[in-house]
């Protein structure tokens, strides 16, 4: 039976030996008489041979067997390490080759170079190449979950650290520098490979593992005030500000200065009072919410509001720039200069510093995230016979459920790198051996379990069990609640809908959602669930001979319908103001919603 | 005696269980006190199972379903080596379920054999043959393009024929009536089909030969697969595909038993409360397979919604929300602007007696503490 062969999915023709065809079409990318980046695979089921060129197939390198033997021979490598080789070059040679996940189905890959045997066709370049950057960052990867891996990785993309060595010069949004930042005892290859001592994300603590107090459960964290003290998750936060002087039609400008008494909308005196004489506020001044930064006029909206008023002055707008609600700090640094239009452009730095507060995350490198829930001072926390008092206390009910093992085995490493001296290779699949660090634990004159006695620091008693306690590398994430804590009893509402406005930033409220209405309704809780959503209740005057919104006259208490005239029944009802304007703007679809009045009782 | 204290108890216990009652309590010798105790005792237990008046059971019916939801998983599990037909579960067939879709996207019959069938394995292959769909693709042992001669080549396997119980001839005739435009030509147990308009070339021909494998010979419409599977040492017949109106008609078949998971084909051949029975056995099917538990009474109260109308309704705009007495409940979930403008063309009025809309006008609903109210006559009205 003859074999179909398709080009990109399009049928191009039949063949007679699948097999061969292939054998020769591969010998002749090999030798580069076709495209390397052409691959080709036989599906048996459907007996059809599968070409691809196109572009975005997820395709990967393998090292090219032959008789058992890899064509990656001693030679090349010593040529590659004295760079008289590069990859390219290997690829060209035929020893690399790239293949497609269609490809690969008709190959058998070998792990390691001892598994190779005749029938092999590839052999992996190292069994790590299946992780990325971040996820051959975690140390011990072998001994844990994969969704644990994953979202492991995912918080190292959190956590603060030096993310550049030139953060000074920067004008970075939204951005924080660890004050301490340390390398990890326990590594990885990557983390040679990467520089990642030019650039670490976080600090070496002991941690215990033991329920204290309660104010760990639930994925909380109980942290030493000694070591915040000591400088423990201390973080600068930098935010920038800017403003620029721009230009408008008929050659009006803004201008950058403390703003005259009379423009409109004048703050108070007060406000204006960490401004130098040119406007700008000066470096290393303590700030605080809505104060000014930058000192700002700007001309006024519509022409017409000249003529109104002859002072020119008294025409231009307050138009400053202030610290954002919920925001403090301190000036780190100013910048006058141009923006791309020849403009001037002021940009102020703002830099706040975050010692660890209770509402803090932090996380190990495994997907273990807390939130700080409480900070004791150190006298009271537990310690160990040697008198060891540990930085963070983890609770242990953090462990069974999601099976981080390598977050245990790092606890050991570290206590070994801590206690040795050295630091720890973690490298998945090739670490150094769990049995190993234990024996060594064991010999500097430790438990090999990695436990220790200790005692209670607030009662001084022994405790009966033997707690877990050792070194890690500990991330504190970008989530701090300085920036995200909330709450309004009542202010700015929206002009059209006169509900709440939204958002923290400024200051809005806080929704109560349709599913919160559902459960205030499947209690029954009515008048709760009324006064709940009177955010905009009103007062509104129907009348009862057309059903539609009628005037009342406040100072003369008299009331009308703009149809029916002075006569018409008119009486107040309270409803949200929102169905209010449902009304009218059914009213706006030619639909004329009556309103029927009658006394409830 | 029991039948005398039993009607005084009529209207205030429904009759099945007065029927219990009197059915249990007969051989028993229960003296006049006894039977009047084991009244006022069902009669106690009857009221408070009852819901209580304001009691808000839409939403917590829907609160019952909604937050499990949020926890199913998409995964599904699946046993290794154990013939298996593949069913959609979990959320997207409860979605299925609920919004009525007229054509489940994997429809699945259970099909009962008479007695001496569901026993024996030998009539299997014969009652398979006559309910499975059979297409070309299964009876040939060579399809194959002969690039020379523009033409698509066939063989049929006789074996295979054979086994089926299918006649060479009638099965030529078959696919010979599915083609037009087509010459069909013979030689020595090959067949050769031959294109009259020769210029469509290569893609032209490899299109008939795909057309040509899927071309049905045999067998109920739809049915695609058919995995016998032993139950409680009975023989039964999982189909996929659903076509209940033809299998009913197979003798071999036991028509009480066999059962469809499509609520439409349920419902239309076995009447509306079939397919209330049908919503409520596939839905907890699904909740019991991730493991969640719901009171049964919220999926047939569910149920009861979907089917009182005598024909299936989903809970979607154009099914049950449609039915909404009030004009501003109707705005409120989905195509609002239909709502209005069609309430408005007929003149609708909304007497505000319902939850949404009072939620709307911020006013007290009619449920839990709204419910009750007070009515005080002052001197002046009763005049």
């Amino acid at each position: 039976m003859t074999t179909n062969v398709f080009l990109d999915e399009k049928f191009i023709g039949t063949i007679d030996n699948p097999k061969e065809f292939l054998r020769s079409f591969i010998e002749e990318r090999r030798k580069q008489k076709i495209s390397t980046i052409v691959n080709a695979s036989y599906d048996s089921e459907f007996d059809e041979i599968n070409i691809h060129t196109a572009t975005g197939r997820v395709r990967r390198p393998l090292i090219v067997i032959e008789n058992g033997k890899p064509l990656l021979t001693e030679d090349h490598i010593k040529k590659l390490q004295s760079k008289d080789l590069r990859w390219q070059d290997l690829i060209e040679q035929g020893v690399i080759e790239y293949l497609d996940a269609n490809e690969e189905e008709n190959t058998l890959i070998a792990l390691t170079e001892r598994d190779l045997t005749k029938e092999h066709t590839h052999l992996e370049i190292d069994p790590i190449a299946i992780l990325g950057l971040t996820t051959s960052l975690v140390p011990y990867a072998n001994f844990g979950q994969s969704s644990r891996l994953n979202r492991g990785s995912k918080t190292q993309k959190q956590a603060l650290g030096l993310y550049a060595s030139n953060y000074l010069l920067r004008m970075d949004t939204d951005i924080s520098i660890l004050q301490y930042p340390q390398r990890p005892i326990v590594k990885t290859f990557m983390h040679e490979l990467s520089k990642y001592d030019k650039h670490p994300c976080g600090q070496n603590i002991t941690i215990a593992l033991l329920s204290y107090d309660g104010y760990n459960i639930e994925d909380g964290l109980i942290v030493n005030e000694g070591s915040v003290q000591r400088g423990f998750g201390r973080s600068f936060y930098f935010r920038p500000y800017n403003a620029d002087e721009l230009r408008y039609q008929g050659g009006l400008i803004d201008e950058i200065g403390i703003p005259d008494k009379e423009v409109k909308a004048y703050r108070s005196e007060e406000d204006y009072k960490f401004l130098d004489d040119d406007g700008i506020v000066f470096p290393e001044a303590r700030l605080k919410e809505d104060n000014v930064i930058i000192g700002k006029t700007s001309p006024p909206r519509f022409l017409g509001e000249m003529e109104e008023f002859s002072i020119a002055a008294n025409t231009r707008r307050e138009s400053s720039v202030t610290i954002k609600h919920g925001e403090c700090g301190v000036v780190d640094m100013v910048i006058i200069t141009e923006n791309g239009e020849g403009n001037k452009l002021i940009q102020i730095r703002l830099r706040d510093m975050r010692i660890p507060e209770p509402g803090d995350k932090f996380a190990s490198r495994y997907g273990q995230k807390g939130v700080i829930g409480r900070i004791m001072p150190q006298a009271d926390l537990p310690f160990t016979a040697s008198g060891i008092v540990p930085d963070l206390i983890f609770s242990p009910h953090s462990i069974p459920s999601r099976m981080t093992v390598s977050h245990l085995i790092e606890v050991i490493g570290g206590k070994v790198g801590a206690l040795g001296g050295r630091y720890i290779d973690g490298t998945t699949f090739s670490a150094e051996a769990e049995k190993d660090l234990r024996l060594e634990l064991l010999s500097l004159g430790f438990r090999e379990n990695g436990t220790e006695r200790m005692y209670n620091g607030i009662t001084g008693e022994e405790m009966p069990a033997m707690i877990y306690i050792g070194n890690m590398y500990y991330l504190k994430l970008k989530h701090m609640v300085a920036n995200k804590m909330h709450a309004r009893a009542s202010g700015k509402i929206q002009l059209l809908t006169r509900q709440p406005i939204e958002g923290r930033s400024s200051g809005g409220g806080l929704r109560l959602g349709e599913m919160e209405k559902d459960c205030l309704v499947a209690h029954g809780a009515s008048l709760l669930l009324k006064e709940r959503f009177d955010s905009d209740k009103t007062i509104i005057h129907i009348c009862e001979n057309c059903g539609t919104v009628a005037i009342f006259d406040w100072i003369k208490k008299r009331a009308s319908c703009p149809k029916c005239g002075v006569n018409a029944e008119v009486n107040a009802v309270e409803m949200s103001y929102a169905f209010k304007l449902l009304l009218d703007e059914l009213r706006s679809l030619n639909i004329y919603p009556k309103l029927n009045l009658k006394s409830k009782y | 005696m029991i039948e005398e204290i039993a009607k005084q108890y009529e209207g205030k216990i429904p009759a099945p269980l007065i029927q219990e009652v009197i059915d249990e309590s007969k051989d028993r010798k229960l003296t006049k006190a006894q039977i009047e105790k084991v009244f006022n005792k069902l009669l106690e237990k009857y009221n408070y199972a009852k819901i209580q008046s304001g009691e808000a059971i839409g939403i917590i019916t829907a609160e019952s379903f909604g937050e499990p939801g949020t926890q199913m998983t998409l995964r599904t599990f699946h046993f290794a080596g154990v013939a298996e037909v593949n069913v959609t579960l979990g959320l997207p067939r409860l979605i299925e379920i609920f919004d009525a879709r007229k054509e489940p996207s994997t429809p699945l019959m259970t099909v009962f054999l008479n007695k001496p069938y569901n026993k024996d394995e030998k009539y299997l292959e014969k009652i398979i043959a006559q309910i499975k769909e059979i297409r070309v693709h299964e009876i040939v042992s060579e399809i194959s393009i002969n690039l020379l001669k523009l033409q698509v080549e066939f063989v049929l396997n006789k074996k295979r024929l054979k086994e089926l119980g299918l006649n060479e001839e009638e099965t030529i005739k078959i696919v010979k009536d599915s083609f037009k435009n087509l010459d069909f030509a013979d030689s020595d147990n090959r067949y050769y089909l031959i294109p009259k308009n020769k210029e469509g070339g290569l893609p032209a021909l490899y299109n008939i030969k795909e057309r040509l494998k899927e071309v049905k010979i045999k067998g109920i419409n739809g049915i695609l697969e058919v995995i016998p599977k032993m139950e409680n040492n009975e023989i039964i017949l999982l189909a996929s595909g659903s076509n209940l109106k033809d299998v009913f008609k197979i003798p071999e078949v036991d028509f009480t038993k066999t059962i469809s998971n499509d609520i439409f084909e349920v419902s239309k051949n076995l009447g509306i409360e079939a397919g209330r029975q049908i919503i409520i056995q596939e839905a907890s099917k699904v909740l019991s397979e991730q493991g969640l538990d719901v009171d049964i009474r919220h999926i047939m109260f569910i149920s009861d919604l979907m089917t009182n109308r005598g024909e299936i309704k989903g809970i979607t705009r154009s099914g049950i929300s449609e039915e909404k007495e009030s004009v501003l409940a109707r705005a409120s979930f989905e195509t609002p602007i239909k709502h209005l403008i069609n309430a408005s063309l007929k003149g609708e009025v909304d007497r505000l007696n319902s939850v949404v809309e009072n939620v709307m006008i911020n006013q007290p609903i009619p449920l839990g503490t709204g419910l009750p109210s007070l009515i005080i006559k002052d001197k002046e009205s009763k005049k």
